[in-house]
Formats: structure tokens, sequence, C-alpha cells
């Protein structure tokens, strides 16, 4: 976790003022901790090795030797070097001049590239473009028609030929299926493959070969470990893709196969791939993976997901509101709403950055059915009593417990949290940061048991 | 590997001639499919690593594990014992013998728990849990088949994955070939109430096994868990005690986040064991013995390819040798 890592750095190299200049015995013991910390995510070995022999010179350097802080500066220089290594802003696809583009997708099994076809065709389809899907799985059973259904969820053509076709024919016939019917997008879906599997990944060279997609794309799944490397090289070799789609990218697996990739055969993630509705795709963002890959929050794409559910009118409303602490509870609930259908709740917290400092509120399984049970609250209580909650006392407070299903201690409860979270709120707004103690009371979490450091 | 309870197994090939064969088969498919990953280990451990026993040496063993995705603690742990036992002597500081020695001590970490498969009951409900992509459905159809065609066992499968698109003409697929029976519901309908017609008809049809299939699913949404959770209780209504074995799968080639995945299914159902699959590849798989080692959950079968017969019972020795093996 980027906080971990972020501590570890501090209480590594904080003793600076006492003790003078850092050695560079410290800066070894910062590299060691930077060295744990990829390993956890993922990265390959050796990519590590290589990463922090580079990264340590930087830090002999007068940047962070001379600073007050340099456990801090360290951390900003690894970020930078790391967003550096994933490459800059997402590259682009190669379009074809004339015809279709021909895009090849590859891959191991259960990497998910069937569904990243489907993703992508629907990506393209926003773009009103016309697109095809080519059905080159004939082994793993009902492929074609997990394709079949996919691609007709996507609004994409599908050419199949069964299973009793070799997948070498299929693609070829579908490439000119899709020049005569003048589709933009041919996607061609593969079998998943070992890549040490010789006549199978002769079998790709061939699809390579007689297609000649302007794009190859190897689909790699997000929680795959030190094994990434010996793939991407083994496919590299034979398939010379162009890029990378990272898969199940929604789960917590930090993602260091990202950096491992890349490293190591300099192709550029094209597309990251989190969950499987159709949607569910975007476009790499190098320095957002960085921050995943050390653990830090994923503030962009909150922001993102924050946006497309508030439209920005309401959102400069209640900025207005929460300044001149005319908040409700009223709107509250509209918030919580909000909030709510942007995604299971410990997900977006696992986003928000500064939770190093609230390390116990991040780690906290956000009860859904505590919430339920203030939104029931709040729906029990008149218009009046959302309004102004002073209003809330003896016959009210009763009626509204019984109203939600909930006790009159709770709905005290909630008015007197949902208070002192107006006035904090109020300070946010007008440009102060929380007190992480006051904000985790509040929430009502109760500190969690200490997890045993290993 | 499996507990049948006082069934009498039928079809089985006639002891002693057949059984060392077939355990030599077994073992040499073995060898064969892990050949690779310890080819690749090799070159880590090459025989100059023992040569000289130095602080080298056991960084060069760090090294291999965590190229192993053993992971970073469990590592750690190891080599750090091994280390203690050689300097004190309990250890000749000699290749040979600390070679032998991190294979035992590896094995050990990676036998905890009961490894055998509990069928006894009838009918034994199994239920396969798991991370999309794993191989859960391809695992199914192995087991089935093993268990029609080794031991003449009724097998019925619930289609209980009910979200990705043709699962269950995937798992029919399976089916068929594996001789089972398949209950299926519609497209988007309740996993439980499949669940619930699978267990149904294997118990009015004196079926010996029922499995459970289920959707792949991410370890991070919490609904889903919860859903998993719901299925397991459906099914613990009808037959108490079941379902007897949650298995999960978990692919070898995952790196860290395999332990995360164990923890969190475990916290949803009862995972009484691990199907470690992709074998056949070159990913060692090391992230079991993290997963032994910090929940005691144990790795209980391999999945070494996508034939039905690439299917093996997970044997601790074996499975360190071949990852030190010369």
């Amino acid at each position: 976790m980027f906080d971990q890592l972020s501590d570890r750095l501090q209480s590594t190299l904080s003793d600076v003022r006492s003790r003078g200049k850092l050695s560079e015995s410290d800066i070894d013991s910062a590299m060691r901790d930077i060295r744990l910390a990829l390993l956890e995510a993922d990265v390959n070995f050796k990519v590590v090795k290589a990463f922090t022999k580079t990264l340590k010179e930087r830090c002999l350097g007068a940047e962070v030797m001379d600073s007050l802080d340099p456990g801090q500066q360290v951390v900003k220089i690894v970020n930078e070097e790391l967003a550096d290594l994933m490459g800059g802003e997402g590259v682009d696809l190669a379009v074809a001049n004339s015809g279709p583009t021909v895009i090849l997708m590859a891959g191991l099994q259960g990497s998910g590239k069937t569904t990243a076809c489907a993703k992508l065709a629907q990506h393209f389809g926003k773009q009103r473009k016309d697109v095809a899907l080519a059905a080159c799985d004939v082994y793993r059973p009902a492929a074609v028609d997990q394709l079949i259904t996919m691609g007709r969820r996507a609004g994409a053509h599908v050419y199949e030929k069964g299973t009793d076709a070799d997948p070498v024919d299929i693609a070829t016939w579908a490439l000119d299926r899709a020049r005569e019917e003048r589709r933009d997008y041919l996607i061609i879906d593969t079998a998943g493959r070992l890549h040490i599997d010789q006549d199978l990944m002769k079998e790709l060279s061939r699809i390579r070969d007689k297609t000649k997609p302007d794009d190859v794309l190897l689909v790699v799944d997000a929680m795959t470990g030190q094994d990434a490397v010996g793939v991407a090289e083994s496919f590299a070799e034979a398939a010379e893709f162009d890029g990378v789609v990272m898969t199940k990218l929604d789960g917590d697996a930090r993602g260091g196969a990202a950096l491992s990739v890349k490293a190591v055969t300099g192709k550029p993630i094209m597309f990251a791939s989190a969950g499987e509705k159709i949607e569910d795709f975007d476009k790499f963002h190098p320095d957002r993976m960085a921050q995943r890959i050390l653990g830090m929050g994923d503030v962009l794409s909150l922001i993102e997901r924050a946006e497309s559910q508030v439209d920005e009118k309401s959102a400069e409303e209640l900025e207005e509101k929460l300044k001149k602490d005319q908040f409700t509870l009223e709107d509250f609930l509209t918030q919580m709403k909000q909030v709510r259908k942007m995604g299971p709740l410990s997900g977006i917290l696992g986003m928000l950055p500064g939770m190093g400092a609230m390390k116990q509120l991040k780690n906290a399984n956000i009860d859904e059915r505590q919430l339920d049970r203030t939104e029931a609250i709040i729906l029990s209580m008149t218009p009046a009593e959302r309004h102004d909650p002073t209003l809330i006392k003896g016959k009210r407070r009763k009626r509204i417990a019984d109203g939600s299903g909930t006790r009159v201690q709770e709905v005290r409860a909630l008015v007197k949290q949902f208070d002192q979270m107006r006035v904090m709120m109020r300070s946010m707004a007008n440009g102060k940061m929380p007190d992480p103690q006051k904000l985790m009371q509040m929430s009502g979490q109760a500190p969690r048991p200490k997890v045993r450091r290993r | 590997m499996i507990d049948l309870g006082s069934r009498e197994p039928a079809n089985v090939a006639p002891p002693d001639e057949a059984e060392p064969e077939r355990k030599r088969g077994v073992f040499r498919r073995l060898r064969e499919s892990l050949s690779k990953s310890r080819q690749a280990l090799q070159e880590e451990i090459s025989a100059s690593v023992f040569e000289k026993i130095d602080d080298e040496t056991w960084e060069l063993l760090e090294e291999a594990l965590i190229l192993a995705d053993v992971g970073a603690p469990t590592t750690a742990a190891v080599v750090e014992k091994l280390e203690h036992e050689v300097d004190s002597g309990a250890v000749p500081a000699e290749g040979e013998a600390i070679r032998d020695r991190l294979i035992e001590m590896l094995a050990e970490v990676a036998s905890t728990a009961r490894a055998k498969i509990d069928l006894s009951a009838q009918p034994a409900v199994l239920m396969m849990v798991g991370v999309n992509g794993t191989g859960k459905t391809t695992t199914i159809g192995k087991i089935a088949w093993h268990l029609s065609k080794e031991f003449g066992l009724s097998v019925v499968m619930g289609a209980g994955d009910t979200y990705r698109a043709a699962a269950a003409e995937q798992l029919a697929e399976w089916a068929n070939r594996a001789g089972a029976e398949l209950v299926r519901g519609q497209a988007g309908a309740d996993p439980g109430s499949v669940a619930y017609d699978a267990v149904s008809a294997a118990v009015a049809r004196n079926a010996d096994v029922v499995i459970v299939d289920t959707a792949g699913r991410l370890h991070t949404q919490d609904n889903l868990m919860e859903e998993l959770a719901k299925v397991r209780r459906v099914i613990g209504k009808l037959i108490p005690e079941a379902p007897h074995e949650t298995l999960i799968s978990i692919d070898a080639t995952t790196g860290q986040n395999g332990l995360r995945q164990a923890k969190v299914f475990s916290e949803a159902v009862e995972v009484d064991g691990v199907v470690l699959t992709k074998l056949d590849g070159t990913a060692k798989g090391g992230i079991a013995l993290a997963i032994a080692a910090e929940l005691g959950i144990p790795v209980k079968l391999i999945g070494v390819g996508e034939k039905l017969e690439d299917l093996r019972p997970f044997d601790p020795p074996e499975y360190a040798a071949a990852l030190l093996a010369e």
C-alpha cells in the first residue's frame, strides 16, 4: 500500500535531522522498502531489481540527500519514475488506410479476451463505427456461442463457422467478409493458449500472417504474478503484439504485471478493462496505473465516475449550500444515493486520496445495510424535519424510528452525526481538510484490530 | 484423493499390477507437465548456487521462490529457517543436503489440513467458486469425468453460472463429455434456485455426487460474495452439512492477489480446498504455498491442461520436488 510504503519510508528516513546527513545505507534501506512494496504488487523480481537500481542513483542526488523530508521526496520520485516507466499517455491504435482496421486479440486461457473483444466492439460502436467480430476459438466449449451473444449485445456483427473449421481459415474468411461488407473494424477473437504451446503459437503466427492485422493486442489479467514476463516475451516473439489490454482491473490486484510487461517488451498498455459489463472499458492511463501499483488511490477515475453521476449544475449548487451551511438531510440523502450509484462503497473509499491518514477507515468494510437503515430513517422524516432536524424530539423521533423500522437511539445518533458532518463539510467546502479522527468517529466505525505485520 | 465413504467404487482397475503402473503413469505425466516449470526454475537454481554456501546462496534461493510467486513473507520465513538450520549444523552446509531440506520444508508448508476430498455423503455436494477465468467449469468437467469413468459414480452438474453468456452451454458440453447429467435454469435465473434444483434432482435420482458451478466473480464485489453465501445457505437448507466440499480455483499464474482471493472467498463461504489450475504453463503456482501457510487452506487438486484427463491429486513432496528438482 502506498500509505504503508509512505509510512515505511518516513520511518526509515525520518531521523535525518537528528543524525545530520543521510547515508547511502539509509538509501539502501529505503530501496528495500520500495522493493518489497513492488514485489507485493507483483512486479517482476528482475524488473524490480533494475528499477530500484536506477531509482537509487537518483536518490543519491541532492534532491533527496539535502531534503528536509527525504521520505516524502523519495515517494515523489518513485511515483514519477514509475509513471515514466509506464509510458506517456495512452497510445492510440493504428487504423487502416483503406478497408477494415483489423485487430487481433491474443492471450492465455481465462485472461478475458472474449469479453475484451466485446468491449472493444462497443468502444468503437460508440464512435459510430461498424464493427465485426471473428470467432476463431474453436476449442473452448461454447466459446463461439459466447462471442455471438456478447457481440450481439455490443451491436457488432459476428462471423463464425462453428467449431469444425480451422481457425486460420475462419480468420481469412472473416476478413474477406469484412471487406465485402465494408466494416470499419474486424476484431479477431482467438483461443486462449499457453505461450509454451508451440503448435498453438504457430497457429497464432499463421493467423497474423494471413490477416495482416493493424494491431495485435495481448490480453493480460491484472492479477498475473511473476509469470507475466515470460508470457509477454513469448507472445512478443510469436505474435509481435503492439499493445496490451489489462483486464479485471476492478479487482484489488495491484497490477504489477502491467509494469513488468511494459518494462520488458517496451509495448504500451493501451486499454484498461474493469468489470464484466461491456461499458466497463477505458483507455489506459499510465499515471493512474502507477498510482495503483503503489497502492495510491485512483483519484482521477473516482472523479470521473462521480462526474458522470452528478451534473455540474447540481454540484455547484451543492457546494454553495455547504459553504453557507444550508446543507440538509434531504441533500444528504441525494448525495448518498449518488455515491451509492457509483459502486460498492468499499471500492469507492479505496479510491480516495489521503486515505493513508485514515487507514482504518479504508480497511473498513462499509456496511451497506447500515446505509439502508440511514436512508430509511431519512425517508421517514417529513420534509420539514429534513430541513430542520432540531424539530426532531420525543414523539417525532419515535414516529421516525417506527416508520423506518429502527430504534430511537439510531435516529438520535444520525441527527447528531449529521450535525457534526455538516460543520465539517462546511469547513471542507471552504478549503480546510478534516481531522481524520473526527471523520472516523462520525462514520461510526470502531477502530479495527491491527493487522499482524508480516 | 477422494473419500468415497461407504460406496463400492465400480470400474476401478484391479490393484497391484495396474496400480503401480497407473501411479507411475500419473507421476510421469505430472513430471512432464511440470518439467517446463522445472526447467525454468533450473535456470535460476543452477548447480553453482550450492557450490559455495554464502549470503548469495540465500539470496538466490529467495529470488527463485519469489519468481515462483511464493511471495516475500513466506519466502523469507522458509529461507530464514533453512539458513538457521544450516548455521546451527542441523543441516550440513552442502548442496545436496540443503536442497533436500528445502524441498522437505516447502512440502511441509504445503501439507496443511486434510487433503482428501470428502464425497462420502449420498449425494455428496461439491461447490466450485473462484474469480473469473480461473478454470472452474473446465475443472468441474474433469472431476465429473474422473468420478464417472474411474469410480463409476453418477454425477449431476448444476449450471449455477447464470450470468456469463453461454455459460450453461459450456457446462453442457462438459456434462456430455463426462457422462454427467446437467441441471440448468434460464439465463439470468437466480443462482440459488439453480443450485436448489440441481441438488433436489440429485436427491430424487439418488445420484452419488452433485457439482454446483458458480459464476466467476471478483472477491471485491461484496454483493456477489453475498450471493455466493446465499447459494451456500440454499444448499445447506436442502441437505444439512452440504456443500460437503467447497473448492476455490486459483490460476497458477496468479500473483499475490491469490491470497486475497482465497481469504475473501473463505469469509463468504467455507473454502475447504484449492484447485490449482493451469500448472501446465510456466507459472509455478507458488501462491498456493502462501495460501497454505497463511490461511491453512490446502491444495487438493491440480489442473494440468484443458483435456478431461488433465487433473491430478495434489502431492506436496512431488510439488516441491518438481519446483526444485534437477
